[in-house]
């Protein structure tokens, strides 16, 4: 079988090619977040002469990139939080009643799957604007947690259909009352649905720009995302990119170590009818 | 029904449903209705105008522009995209390579990134003085093919086309490699005995049974391209050159944001919704086959 091994190595040429294609700008990102302005001009291609952390402490200092981290974990853990706890119990009661009025709601929802977010951004900002929650993060929380609801939703109805009801019988003659289940049968056993969907929905949240963009006015409100879109405006006229490089690599590190720590989880997770990007 | 019961199933379904209808439905309906309405969402003077918001959208240019440049990203970005993915499936499940699971993890690198971070990477690459491709193409003398790629009308819109597929190649890439495992291994077997070629195999068995899944992950992408583009054009060349790259999406929101047109803004929304539901049974139309089985 000598010459089957051969063969293959057109095809491993091709993916190489494009492992390529895929590392080296991310690597090129991260080099030059350690270079020095002047390194940079003189040769944007080379390597740090030595790893100078003065770009991440002027992303820090200068560019207020400590504030948007903040900002960023406030409005992710609190659209989860929200979101993650309405959407179990919903979908729970969708899964285990059969009435015809919650049919209606799971094609309701799955309906909303199907909704572009940008064509409701005008009628939301004003809204917001209506309800004092323009340039407000409890706001964006809460736009957060209710845009992902129907995808939520649509997911663990995936998981907890899978779940056998014997459990919940026998624990309704051992004289368990509802909420008893469904928070101390149902939750610990739906656990892995429940980190592929934190998963999804910390990723969609960390990275999202457009509604942030739609109704976050003030600069110390800015998540991260918002945050280096404006630092890449700024230093187009600075022409001073070191401290753009380290808040690129600020915000990539969280999801890139969420998904190699995850990685098993987050592409199976994908599959269970995780079919959105 | 029990009353215990159905005040359980209303405790829990209604916290969701609340701010889902105030924060997706509600918005939603108001979208359509604004659309025929001239309103400049700072005052409380709504007047109704009907179709005429309609009526100056056919007779605006860079609707017609930005229309023709989505149509652009939805074409290519799906062909590329999943045709990519599919290839790159078929090598990682056929090809018995040790280091596999190596390239299932770097393609699927760019999905987890945020699209703002990728826009800027790219913007970089494609950067006029010191971006990757201007200087490979000085580094083996090509420099006549040299372009300022996001400057230029010839080139923008292609330009954008590549942070696009880059990005969303593994995530499809790990969803086909799922349905072709799904497989049974003897339909393989059999092929190979009665003499099939690779290509015959792949035409013939793997094609037909991932079909559905293909189906199924065209629809979903066609709305995550129309979604996302906005983000991309945002960053890297805010519409620009002289409306060379805008897309309805970007032109709603200066419409909107910038211009105080929020009528007129809800209108180009409605086009863009109704060009989503178009597409989707078109698709479901163009890619409809016999499910099969085997």
């Amino acid at each position: 079988m000598k010459t089957k091994a051969w063969s293959n190595w057109p095809v491993r040429i091709l993916l190489l090619i494009y492992s390529v294609i895929v590392i080296y700008p991310l690597f090129w990102t991260v080099t030059t977040s350690f270079k020095t302005t002047n390194e940079f001009y003189d040769n944007p291609w080379s390597l740090p002469t030595s790893f100078s952390i003065a770009n991440y402490v002027n992303a820090f200092e200068k560019a207020n990139i400590g504030s948007y981290f903040f900002n960023s974990i406030v409005v992710t853990i609190g659209a989860l939080a929200i979101c993650i706890t309405i959407s179990f119990m919903a979908a729970y009661v969708i899964t285990r009643y059969d009435t015809r009025w919650l049919r209606g709601l799971r094609k309701l929802y799955m309906l909303a799957l199907f909704f572009p977010i940008a064509f409701k951004i005008v009628p939301l900002f004003m809204l917001l604007n209506q309800l004092h929650l323009l340039d407000n993060r409890f706001g964006l929380i809460l736009v957060y947690a209710a845009t992902s609801i129907p995808f939520t939703v649509f997911l663990m109805i995936g998981f907890l259909s899978t779940i056998s009801k014997d459990y919940e019988e026998a624990a309704m003659i051992d004289g368990c009352s509802r909420y008893g289940i469904l928070f101390r049968i149902i939750l610990p056993m739906a656990q892995s649905g429940l980190i592929t969907v934190v998963i999804f929905n910390f990723m969609s949240y960390w990275n999202e720009y457009i509604m942030a963009l739609s109704f976050i006015t003030t600069e110390g409100k800015r998540t991260l995302t918002l945050g280096i879109a404006y630092l890449m405006e700024v230093q187009r006229y600075a022409t001073d990119w070191g401290a753009l490089f380290a808040a690129l690599v600020i915000v990539m590190v969280p999801t890139l170590l969420l998904y190699s720590l995850l990685q098993r989880k987050i592409t199976s997770g994908l599959n269970m009818g995780g079919l959105k990007g | 029904m029990k009353s215990g019961e159905r005040s359980f199933i209303w405790v829990c379904t209604l916290p969701a449903l609340l701010l889902a209808a105030v924060f997706v439905f509600y918005p939603f309906a108001q979208a359509l209705l604004m659309s025929f309405y001239s309103w400049s969402g700072i005052s409380d003077e709504k007047v109704f105008i009907g179709l005429d918001n309609f009526r100056t959208m056919l007779g605006d240019e860079i609707v017609w522009k930005a229309l023709k440049n989505n149509l652009f990203l939805l074409l290519t970005v799906p062909v590329l995209t999943m045709g990519l993915a599919v290839l790159f499936s078929v090598l990682l499940t056929r090809k018995k390579l040790k280091e596999r699971n190596f390239y299932r993890t770097v393609f699927f690198f760019p999905n987890v990134l945020a699209l703002v971070v990728i826009s800027i990477l790219w913007s970089f690459i494609y950067h006029p003085t010191f971006g990757i491709v201007n200087s490979l193409l000085n580094a083996v003398g090509l420099e006549q093919w040299t372009h300022a790629w996001l400057g230029e009308q010839g080139t923008v819109m292609w330009a954008l086309v590549f942070p696009m597929v880059w990005q969303a190649v593994g995530y499809y890439m790990i969803i086909y490699i799922a349905a072709i495992e799904g497989i049974p291994t003897d339909l393989y077997e059999v092929a190979h005995l009665e003499g099939a070629s690779e290509w015959q195999q792949f035409r013939l068995i793997t094609l037909p049974l991932i079909w559905t899944v293909m189906r199924v992950t065209l629809i979903l992408f066609l709305i995550n391209v129309f979604n996302q583009s906005f983000t991309y054009v945002n960053v890297m060349t805010a519409g620009g050159p002289d409306n060379g790259s805008q897309i309805l999406m970007t032109y709603m929101y200066g419409q909107g944001f910038a211009n105080g047109n929020f009528g007129y803004a809800m209108a180009i929304g409605v086009l863009m919704l109704g060009i989503t539901i178009a597409l989707s049974l078109l698709s479901e139309l163009l890619t409809k086959r016999e499910t099969i089985q085997y």
